[in-house]
């Protein structure tokens, strides 16, 4: 049998083209199939809210950052070169860069923020990934798959927010306290806050949020009667370097309650 | 011919060398043993079904576990229905070692069998080893 050029190639992109589609299939036994948890076809658009009215002393932050590194196997590591974060606290110059004039009331420019990832809608992390790794999901949460981080750091690079961090060392033996139901990372790969995706997606709560005490609340913005779509209505919010285009989605609460220093019940 | 002998020897010892697995086996090899089920969770049930059939997980398990992960994290489905109309929540920690909670008997005896190295074990927990070993 003879096969010209034009034949040849004819043939191998079928074949390519047909091992490629074996390769995306899903597997499942015989009658098995995937389904979300409520079944729900519509995404939400998943957005946070810090309230910075209800952060105002040291335990405030610290009970949410133990929250969320507890469960999260998140691991302590003293030297601040390997240190690996979800969510931590800044100043206010760090956190808003941008709000640069010198006559802000103190009791905002003193006061510590609480910074996390934030679930950009236009991030940046994601386009630089080169091996899909980190993408954006259509309920808005940047989420990674650690099994397909290279360790590339390009994502570090290009978020604006210092919230993604490299794991120089192997962190399983600087995780004080193991929740034996969620993995760890390993050396080598890029590590970030999911968001609680996998709670939020079982209709579970927020770490964060659940131990904050009202001061983080998470929820939908496509529904204008979620809390959050009533919280951003009514109050003056900043988010961060909004100026770059990303898009974040975690706002801050800094009207004139936090710079008075006064706590109105919400909702 | 000159050297014959030489040369003789010489592919005996090659034959020797690539063998010598073989040979090594035909002493020291043990006879496989399959994985045990006998764990806390697996002993309370009343049929002992794993959420497919014995040997398709046994087949397939390796793409499954690909599935779920790819499932989870991309397309966010974390329910897992099988032909028995059952739930499972697409988890390696809580529903797979839920059950197996017994790395050593059920995952490594055969990985190590069959020299595969999964990768799982840097990252995941085996939550009974967690339980036993304190923590790390």
């Amino acid at each position: 049998m003879t096969m010209d050029r034009r034949g040849f190639l004819k043939l191998a992109g079928f074949i390519g083209l047909a091992a490629g589609t074996a390769c995306a299939r899903r597997v499942a036994g015989p009658g098995s199939r995937y389904t979300t948890v409520d079944g729900a076809e519509d995404a939400k658009r998943w957005a946070m809210v810090i309230d910075m009215r209800r952060f105002n002393t040291a335990e405030d932050y610290q009970r949410v950052i133990d929250a969320c590194h507890k469960a999260h196997n998140v691991p302590h590591i003293d030297n601040v070169r390997h240190e690996v974060k979800w969510i931590w606290t800044d100043t206010f110059e760090h956190t808003f860069p941008d709000q640069t004039h010198t006559r802000l009331p103190e009791a905002l420019t003193e006061r510590p923020f609480l910074l996390l990832c934030n679930q950009c809608d236009n991030p940046p992390c994601t386009r630089v990934c080169p091996t899909d790794a980190t993408y954006r999901l259509a309920d808005g949460i940047v989420a990674q798959d650690y099994h397909r981080c290279i360790g590339c750091r390009f994502c570090m690079a290009g978020c604006p927010y210092g919230a993604r961090s490299f794991n120089w060392v192997d962190p399983r033996p600087h995780v004080d306290h193991v929740n034996p139901e969620f993995p760890t990372r390993n050396i080598g790969v890029v590590e970030k806050c999911n968001f609680c995706v996998d709670r939020l997606e079982r209709g579970l709560p927020v770490r964060c949020a659940a131990a904050s005490g009202g001061g983080i609340v998470v929820g939908d913005l496509n529904d204008p009667d979620s809390e959050v779509s009533r919280l951003l209505a009514r109050h003056y919010t900043l988010t961060r370097k909004p100026q770059l285009g990303a898009r974040p989605n975690v706002f801050y609460i800094v009207d004139e309650d936090v710079v008075r220093g006064e706590e109105e019940h919400v909702g | 011919m000159q050297g014959t002998g030489k040369n003789l020897a010489a592919v005996a010892i090659f034959f020797l060398i690539i063998a010598s697995p073989h040979l090594i086996n035909l002493v020291y090899a043990k006879a496989w043993t399959g994985p045990t089920e006998d764990t806390p969770r697996i002993r309370a049930m009343a049929d002992k079904e794993c959420i497919e059939s014995e040997g398709w997980m046994r087949r397939n398990h390796m793409n499954l576990l690909l599935s779920w992960r790819d499932a989870a994290l991309r397309d966010t489905d974390r329910i897992y229905v099988n032909g028995r109309g059952e739930r499972y929540d697409i988890s390696l920690m809580r529903t797979c070692l839920g059950c197996h909670s017994n790395r050593e008997e059920f995952c490594d005896r055969c990985h190590e069998f069959a020299a595969v190295e999964p990768y799982c074990w840097q990252c995941h927990y085996a939550p009974e080893q967690v339980a036993k070993e304190g923590w790390r």
